[in-house]
């Protein structure tokens, strides 16, 4: 891992750990924390989805679905089984891993739309499965009273917990992330994403190393899916459908794709934005949330994160260095 | 080029800043009345859902305004405190959260839809503050040990199927045909429909399912005639309701009363069945037949007010789920009003409100349950000369 990397991490760790006290303090904005285990939940899956899209190139309109098994297990295994939902956890991300694998390897030979188009159906019939099959996930009515978590026998209860256990778990991930993408597989999956034929010229073994990412991602997605389910303690299917997934396609787009600090930052701010700070608008929200959207695709096409290539000084004085701006 | 380019990550990075800012402003008005009585709602006012929450959240301004302008609860004004959660669970569940603990209201009207419900059941658990939910399954204050805080408004299916069958009785019939939608109102609808039967001496002798986007019926109503019922059921919303009612003209089995669920329950069914439904029979609340009640029916006067003033204000008719919301924040004005924003002592006068007479029916309350409505609140209505008329039970 770089140094730079290393000193966000470091960086972000600290924030993140003094972050309670900081709303607690100001109390127009103590139930930041609520959003934020939500935010953390969504990061987890998040990182997946970057190292998908972003390093692997590969669209995924299926994120959602790989939640939703994850979640459906822990809630299933628990409520109907009796499982003790630190073991259902890894159930859910062996059978999202597994499901990603079987899906993947047919899907990933496709490429761009048809792609987007095979994991946006396998997203369907996910989705489908989990309104019909009755006898197991409730179907549309939901499964309720799935129990909470514990750590050492004591019930996970209050936000701070919660907060500190998923936040926690993503920084946990983030390091995970950060060094496979500094190993060989992540300087391959960059090959990948630049130019595929190259790549395999040079000897990469392309097909195993996209469903490799697919699989990863699928059980991370999986992961943040059985947080989700123990935090909220209900499931339906309307969580799991294809706007959930474009919603968290969206997320890493607005943070930056092709940085996993751009996941994490985007995922915090859109949830911020799409739960919390749009709420004054009232009936315009969901257009505020649009231009919003539309802006950033506009003005800033390479996500929050390309902001830091423009130093502010350079950005301030007149554009005299035009000339040598079109190289890029 | 790079000119450009700097320029308008420039205006994305004042758009974002002027998009974050917002808020703090709100927050401080926000804080500086604060002798009001504060109710929070959250209802899907947009979303899947807002066929529901858009009437809830007309109807429970109205009602707010209506107060207010009446000099206010014991001479507090009441402030709404609404968010729209857009029919999305996770956004109900930070909705519910922000009333509770930011807003810090000492009561909570809504959600619309029994899944957002569902999903704020524990957070009210935890959080100790009364919620009114406005959606329909049971599961929401069942079992009521566990939701110590929760109540509803709106009846169980369970409650419609006991009235029709109750008919079903009194006209002696013994031999009953079911045919369902295969969706979540469908799904549970058949449940309580197999559940009921035998307590009711009915033998049920087709049951037939459909998907929600099936366009024709006759197949099921075919073999359903074959079983020679003396009555069919069909559990459905959307247009699979009024596939069933054409099916059954079509294939002319008006000999066989048809019943139907109370999602039958609109005007506008009875027009796109154009003519067909006559004879049509179903259980359907109060609040959805104002005129034809008697006058000495006691909803009737509540019923006719609110159908009178929403009418007046919003040049439309009223519906039943904005009736849900009439119920529910007509219900916390009143614990308002009885013992003050107080969190617990709203939730116990809650718990022993009994004869609270709303638009869906005369509520009674108790620790046993915490949706005090039966199936003696919804009347048996059927369709006759294109329009609602109670049913004959003779």
């Amino acid at each position: 891992m770089p140094v730079t990397d290393r000193r966000i991490l470091l960086v972000l760790a600290l924030v993140l750990a003094a972050f309670p006290w900081g709303v607690r303090a100001v109390g127009a904005v103590s139930h930041y924390l609520d959003v934020m285990v939500f935010a953390g939940i969504f990061c987890i899956v998040n990182l997946g989805l970057s190292l998908l899209m972003g390093f692997a190139g590969q669209i995924s309109l299926a994120q959602a679905a790989f939640f939703g098994i994850g979640a459906y297990s822990s809630g299933i295994l628990t409520v109907q089984f009796a499982w003790n939902p630190w073991a259902a956890m890894p159930m859910g991300m062996v059978l999202a891993g597994l499901v990603a694998w079987l899906v993947g390897v047919p899907a990933l030979r496709l490429k761009g739309h048809y792609l987007a188009m095979a994991t946006l159906g396998f997203g369907v019939i996910v989705h489908i499965v989990f309104n019909e099959e009755v006898r197991w996930t409730g179907g549309p009515s939901g499964l309720v009273d799935i129990p909470g978590l514990s750590v050492a026998g004591t019930p996970l209860r209050g936000e701070i917990a919660w907060y500190y256990l998923v936040w926690g778990t993503v920084l946990v991930a983030l390091v995970f992330c950060l060094n496979l993408l500094h190993s060989r597989v992540g300087r391959a999956l960059r090959a990948i994403h630049q130019e595929e034929k190259a790549a395999e010229a040079m000897g990469i073994p392309t097909a195993r190393y996209k469903v490799q990412v697919f699989v990863l991602s699928a059980a991370l997605a999986a992961l943040g899916g059985s947080f989700y389910t123990h935090y909220v303690a209900f499931l339906n299917p309307g969580s799991f459908d294809l706007m959930w997934s474009i919603r968290f396609m969206l997320m890493v787009m607005v943070g930056g794709m092709q940085s996993l600090w751009g996941a994490v930052l985007g995922t915090v701010l859109m949830t911020f934005v799409g739960n919390e700070w749009l709420q004054v608008f009232a009936d315009y929200e969901v257009l505020v949330y649009g231009s919003i959207l539309l802006g950033m695709a506009l003005f800033l096409p390479d996500g929050l994160v390309s902001l830091k290539s423009i130093p502010v000084r350079g950005w301030l004085r007149t554009p005299r260095s035009s000339t040598e701006g079109t190289q890029r | 080029m790079k000119a450009t380019a700097r320029w308008s990550q420039g205006m994305a990075v004042v758009m974002l800043a002027v998009a974050l800012m917002w808020p703090c402003a709100s927050v401080n008005q926000a804080r500086a009345a604060a002798e009001e009585y504060l109710i929070g709602a959250v209802f899907s006012v947009t979303g899947g859902a807002s066929f529901l929450g858009e009437p809830e959240k007309k109807t429970a301004e109205m009602i707010v305004e209506q107060v207010n302008k009446s000099g206010g609860i014991n001479g507090h004004p009441v402030k709404l405190v609404l968010y729209d959660t857009e029919t999305d669970a996770t956004k109900c569940n930070l909705a519910v959260k922000k009333l509770a603990k930011h807003d810090n209201v000492p009561i909570i009207v809504g959600p619309s839809t029994s899944g957002e419900s569902l999903a704020v059941v524990k957070v009210a658990e935890e959080e100790k503050v009364p919620l009114i939910s406005c959606a329909a399954s049971y599961k929401i204050v069942s079992p009521v040990e566990e939701r110590h805080w929760v109540y509803k408004v709106a009846g169980s299916d369970s409650h419609v199927v006991g009235k029709e069958f109750d008919y079903m009785k009194a006209k002696g019939i013994k031999k009953l045909a079911v045919m369902t939608v295969s969706d979540g109102f469908g799904a549970s609808g058949r449940e309580e429909l197999l559940r009921l039967a035998p307590e009711y001496g009915i033998q049920i002798v087709a049951d037939e399912t459909y998907g929600p986007k099936d366009t024709d019926l006759t197949a099921q109503l075919t073999k359903i005639r074959e079983q020679k019922p003396e009555a069919i059921i069909n559990w459905s919303v959307g247009p699979t309701q009024v596939l069933a009612v054409k099916a059954w003209r079509d294939l002319g089995m008006r000999n066989i009363p048809l019943y139907q669920s109370h999602g039958f329950g609109s005007r506008k069914n009875i027009e796109l069945a154009g003519g067909g439904a006559e004879g049509v029979l179903l259980a359907l609340a109060r609040v959805n037949i104002g005129p034809l009640l008697p006058d000495n029916q006691p909803q009737k006067a509540v019923i006719m007010d609110y159908t009178k003033r929403y009418a007046d204000l919003y040049k439309e008719p009223i519906s039943s789920f904005g009736g849900h919301a009439w119920d529910a924040v007509t219900l916390a004005i009143e614990a308002l009003k009885a013992v003050g924003p107080d969190r617990a002592k709203i939730r116990d006068y809650l718990e022993n409100k009994t004869g609270f007479v709303g638009q869906h029916g005369v509520f009674k309350f108790s620790a046993k349950d915490h949706n005090g409505l039966g199936k003696d609140d919804l009347e048996m209505v059927v369709v006759k000369n294109g329009d609602w008329a109670l049913a004959p039970w003779k």
